[in-house]
């Protein structure tokens, strides 16, 4: 009697600790899909990519300094890797009563300025982020598309060098999507970098 | 016209009074950081990760500075900066000044963030605020914001 009562607590204690430390993906997780409003007033989902080989997701807003750092470059590698099937979709996670530069309109009008070719989704019930497990703005998760759905094969930053695409050494996404699309593992697969927390 | 040189002798002398800015920023790369993080006084070391951009960490500055206050002589407070250099002047010498800070404020400038940010503590995931305590017989790390309250509580205990 005492060992099965023993078994039960260190079950409960087990699966409690394993779901608590269950926040979002890790690499080789399949990524959810999502239905999110774009700021062409459609919905977009990723099962509308038909011949995409995988996607670069970035969580990214207009009203934190990393983002907004990145923005040129988020937009560069919608152009470069797009064509290869890579393309970007961006996702903006905050809530607009927080912060409402953030808002659709906001979205449209920096997306209008910056000339962004990719998608610019909105959470807008942020139900999607939680389940990636972003954590701030920017945050990247590239996915590859396979049979069993897509495949989540890198987290985290964009490259090492926030302040100057000129001094960047270290291209974390473009390495990683160029070795997806060369069928190679990864060198490197997570990374961090600082960030505004998602405002909820 | 000599009245006219004269007027923008006493503007440019104007101006020049600006240049003795009471606030010196000590701004260093990761490197320079690093000891605050592992100081071996006596004390109790509360170092914050915050950003005049970050809401959230300037909605916490006043329960640190309170705290440095009321412990004076058994916490040290060091609120560690990540700024962006080029608003410095703009934004974060205004808001030491405006807030009149008197925890000592170090600013942390270098981009290679994915090298530094486990050296702070490996679960970090780089975003802020977040909040270290230690002292030499303890060390915690916090992922998250706080009231006073729950700041002190934390504090008490390592004391």
């Amino acid at each position: 009697m005492k060992s099965i009562f023993t078994l039960l607590v260190l079950f409960t204690t087990v699966t409690f600790t394993v779901d608590s430390q269950n926040k979002g993906y890790d690499i080789g997780d399949i990524a959810t899909d999502f239905n999110l409003e774009n700021i062409d007033g459609e919905f977009l989902s990723l099962s509308n990519f038909k011949a995409a080989k995988g996607f670069v997701i970035v969580f990214t807003c207009n009203t934190c300094p990393y983002a907004v750092a990145y923005e040129d470059r988020i937009e560069a590698l919608n152009k470069k890797y797009a064509p290869k099937g890579y393309p970007v979709i961006a996702i903006m996670p905050n809530n607009v009563k927080t912060k409402p530069g953030d808002s659709m309109l906001a979205m449209q009008i920096r997306a209008k300025e910056k000339g962004f070719t990719f998608p610019y989704l909105i959470d807008a019930d942020q139900s999607i982020y939680p389940q990636y497990g972003a954590t701030k703005t920017p945050h990247v998760y590239i996915l590859e598309s396979t049979d069993r759905g897509p495949v989540v094969q890198y987290i985290g930053a964009i490259d090492d060098n926030y302040k100057d695409a000129a001094l960047v050494k270290k291209k974390y996404v473009e390495n990683a999507v160029d070795a997806l699309l060369n069928g190679v593992p990864l060198d490197v697969t997570k990374t961090k970098a600082i960030g505004c927390s998602i405002k909820i | 016209m000599k009245y006219l040189l004269t007027l923008v002798l006493f503007m440019s002398m104007s101006c020049n009074s600006k240049v003795n800015d009471p606030i010196d920023l000590e701004v260093y790369n990761f490197e320079g950081i690093a000891p605050y993080l592992n100081l071996e006084g006596s004390k109790t070391y509360v170092v914050n990760f915050w950003a005049t951009w970050c809401a959230p960490c300037v909605k916490e500055l006043p329960h640190f500075e309170s705290l440095q206050s009321k412990y004076i002589d058994s916490v040290e407070v060091i609120l560690v900066s990540l700024d962006f250099p080029h608003q410095y002047e703009t934004k974060l010498k205004p808001f030491i000044q405006k807030h009149q800070l008197k925890s000592k404020v170090v600013v942390l400038d270098d981009p290679d963030m994915n090298s530094w940010i486990p050296r702070v503590n490996p679960q970090w995931d780089g975003a802020i605020p977040v909040t270290l305590i230690y002292n030499v017989s303890k060390r915690s790390f916090y992922s998250r914001k706080f009231t006073y309250k729950e700041l002190e509580t934390e504090l008490k205990t390592f004391l």
